[in-house]
């Protein structure tokens, strides 16, 4: 057997959305933006992707979806544009995000910043979560924009959009969210929370690679992107990547017509898994389950480094996933761990698993007896849990290695 | 970047299967306790080196007779990802039958070469090199206590790429020798920044002491600072092209005061030197023409073929004088 649980990585395609693509790369492979009938063909399917993903999301018919090559660009394109228009054009000087985001957002906001941007990066508590007060306390009358993701890919911890959400309105400043984690997974509704762009990606719920979505709340003011041509009424130029939106409208109608008992069924066994890991001793899950998306674990495991244990959950055919790689160049521990206040020590044991609907009981189970399994294995080479002491002046007091 | 970097090699691939297999199967892992070492008449040395909290930490095991130093016995344990592990499997093994002076001398490149599946193709890929480090320090700490001296005293020379193990006074050298201006020179004529990059600059896996950004930046301002002063010196001689500028101004103003400036005020002229510009042909000394001389028809002809000759008596062969 073998099981992938790294789907807050990238999904499986699911095989429904394989089948509604198919008749669109070598029978349907007009241009939209032709005049004549092989182009005008693809235009049922495309309204009907766009049909289901503002079901999917609730949107109102004077928001405007617009469909990326993926979140990167939708995060890239608020931020950069909203620089452009508020702060090169504008007034404001400022943005706020948190020290969590992805890395597309960051490394836009560190890109910003030595354009002249002023950015805080918000904390997060020890749940993962930045709490709505601490972004009211950062709005200035110079903030353009603030942009905080919906869900933790390393925790899944979800955060108080709503409650964020209504504290940029109150102070009439933009509110950009990461929903990446997020659409799919637990419902996202537009009309109920008030977000002005929401980023999002089609591989992260069963759809293709290589197409996403930025949703902009009442067709709000944004400079383009990618310049170009007329496509999607002026908002990304590019050609259609037909038979991409028609599977991304696929998937999202698939991962959120039965959301929350989909999201029951997937939290069932995700909690099993969880249950039975936890029984091994020095070990902590990030986050309550509560507030968690249904499919997420993050563990800590005492005295086994991150990369170890991915080595042995490979070699038990187990994809699973660390924050915190022994191979990277910069800050080596899980930067997560870290935000959430955990201990240096664990700030190296993190392994993520992340479930989707197409996860087996059969597969929690094998995971589980495997996990302990490799668990042992690790603790009996590990030095965290040798009994002979060193010769006196052999110990090590911290970490003379490294900066942290 | 190139094609080969388009899509980044997957970083387990490039272990070699010794890693893989020691990785998996590690032949010296487990702990030797002191009463046990002591019932055999042995002395247990047990060193640690690194710490959970930097993502890596070892600690080394060996049985030794003190009747020769002989580590008879090691063993390590370690909380490391699979390289980590490797290395310190193959680093134990290499310790065994050594004296304590031998094992001293083995190295994280004996360690790193011990993992080869092949001896020109690296076991682990650049970025992974560290590990092999860390087991190349645990044992200068081990043996550090059993001879009760300090771990630093068997390095003979600064290393600033522990990797590659290059040392501050080759770096030093070769920046010179080579007239190196980058990191990625550096890189391509000693190897040093080419693994875990952590002595590049500071923020790397690593905190070091000497970093190679500062290295080429001091080297660099040694390396000026000589060749003002070998100006300088020159300066004195007389040799005009090996002049710093403003030594150039100084002796060209000198020559005019001398022999050009008391002609032209003679016909209620004057002049002032602008600028010097040198290239590998010519020297171009910038002058202005004051009071009278400005507008004076000879100003572009005669005087001014005569305060170039003289300046080219005096001064070097390659001057040419051009009126602004």
């Amino acid at each position: 057997m073998q099981v992938y649980l790294d789907n807050n990585a990238t999904t499986m395609v699911d095989p429904l959305v394989v089948e509604a693509m198919q008749p669109f790369f070598s029978e349907l492979y007009g241009n939209p933006n032709s005049l004549h009938k092989f182009g005008t063909a693809a235009h049922p399917a495309l309204s009907k992707a766009i049909d289901q993903v503002y079901t999917a999301l609730n949107a109102s018919d004077n928001d405007d979806i617009v469909f990326t090559s993926c979140a990167t660009e939708s995060n890239n394109w608020v931020l950069q544009s909203v620089f452009t228009d508020l702060i090169v054009n504008g007034d404001k000087n400022h943005m706020v995000t948190t020290e969590v985001e992805h890395p597309s957002v960051l490394a836009t906001c560190k890109f910003l910043e030595e354009q002249g941007v002023k950015v805080t990066y918000l904390p997060v508590n020890d749940q993962g979560i930045v709490e709505a007060h601490t972004v009211r306390s950062f709005i200035t009358d110079k903030t353009a924009i603030v942009s905080i993701m919906w869900a933790s890919n390393e925790t899944g911890m979800i955060n108080p959009i709503k409650e964020i959400g209504e504290i940029c309105k109150e102070k009439g400043v933009l509110f950009h969210s990461d929903a990446v984690q997020a659409v799919g997974k637990i419902p996202v509704d537009l009309q109920d929370v008030h977000v002005d762009f929401v980023s999002m990606s089609a591989h992260k719920f069963h759809g293709p690679k290589g197409v996403g979505a930025l949703y902009i709340k009442d067709s709000h003011k944004l400079s383009p992107l990618l310049h170009g041509g007329e496509h999607m009424g002026g908002r990304r130029s590019g050609t259609l990547n037909v038979p991409y939106i028609v599977g991304m409208g696929k998937a999202i109608e698939l991962a959120t017509s039965n959301i929350e008992e989909t999201g029951k069924k997937i939290r069932e066994k995700r909690d099993r898994l969880e249950d039975a890991i936890l029984e091994l001793s020095d070990t902590f899950v990030v986050g309550d389950r509560e507030n968690r998306t249904p499919n997420t674990i993050l563990i800590s495991i005492k005295g086994v480094e991150g990369e170890g244990m991915l080595w042995d959950l490979n070699n038990g055919q187990i994809g699973a996933s660390t924050g915190s790689a022994c191979a990277s160049e910069e800050l080596e521990a899980n930067t997560v761990m870290l935000a959430i206040g955990a201990d240096n020590e664990l700030a190296h044991t993190g392994i993520r698993l992340s479930l989707s609907r197409f996860t087996t009981d059969a597969e929690v189970d094998y995971t589980i007896s495997h996990f302990k399994g490799e668990v042992a294995r690790l603790r009996a080479i590990s030095s965290s849990f040798a009994i002979q002491k060193p010769t006196i002046g052999g110990e090590v007091q911290e970490c003379e290695l490294h900066h942290h | 970047m190139a094609k080969a970097d388009m899509l980044g090699a997957s970083l387990w691939d490039a272990y070699s299967n010794k890693v893989t297999t020691l990785m998996n199967n590690p032949q010296h892992q487990g702990e030797i306790f002191e009463a046990d070492a002591e019932a055999r008449g042995n002395k247990l040395i047990v060193a640690d080196f690194g710490a959970e909290s930097c993502g890596d930490a070892v600690r080394l095991y060996w049985e030794i007779d003190p009747a020769n130093d002989k580590i008879i016995n090691s063993k390590f344990k370690s909380f490391g990802c699979g390289t980590a592990i490797a290395s310190s499997d193959v680093m134990t093994e290499l310790c065994i039958g050594k004296t304590v002076q031998e094992a001293v001398k083995i190295t994280n490149i004996d360690v790193e070469m011990a993992l080869r599946d092949t001896p020109d193709v690296p076991a682990v890929p650049p970025q992974k090199m560290h590990c092999s480090v860390m087991a190349y320090d645990v044992i200068k700490k081990a043996a550090g206590l059993y001879m009760g001296v300090d771990s630093e005293s068997f390095e003979e020379e600064i290393i600033v790429c522990e990797c590659a193990r290059v040392s501050l006074n080759t770096l030093r050298e070769v920046i010179r020798l080579n007239d190196l201006t980058t990191i990625e020179q550096i890189t391509d004529y000693t190897k040093a920044g080419g693994f875990c990059k952590s002595c590049i600059k500071p923020g790397g896996h690593e905190a070091r002491e000497w970093y190679l950004v500062d290295i080429l930046r001091d080297t660099r301002k040694e390396m000026d600072e000589e060749k003002m002063k070998a100006a300088a010196d020159a300066g004195a001689s007389g040799d005009f092209a090996s002049m710093t500028l403003v030594q150039q101004i100084k002796a060209v103003d000198a020559v005019i005061d001398e022999s050009v400036r008391q002609f032209l005020v003679m016909d209620g002229g004057d002049m002032e030197v602008i600028d010097i510009k040198s290239s590998d042909e010519n020297i171009d000394i910038y002058i202005r023409y004051l009071g009278a001389c400005n507008g004076c028809a000879s100003s572009s002809t005669g005087t001014l073929y005569a305060i170039e000759s003289t300046l080219k008596e005096k001064l070097s062969k390659n001057i040419r004088v051009l009126p602004i």
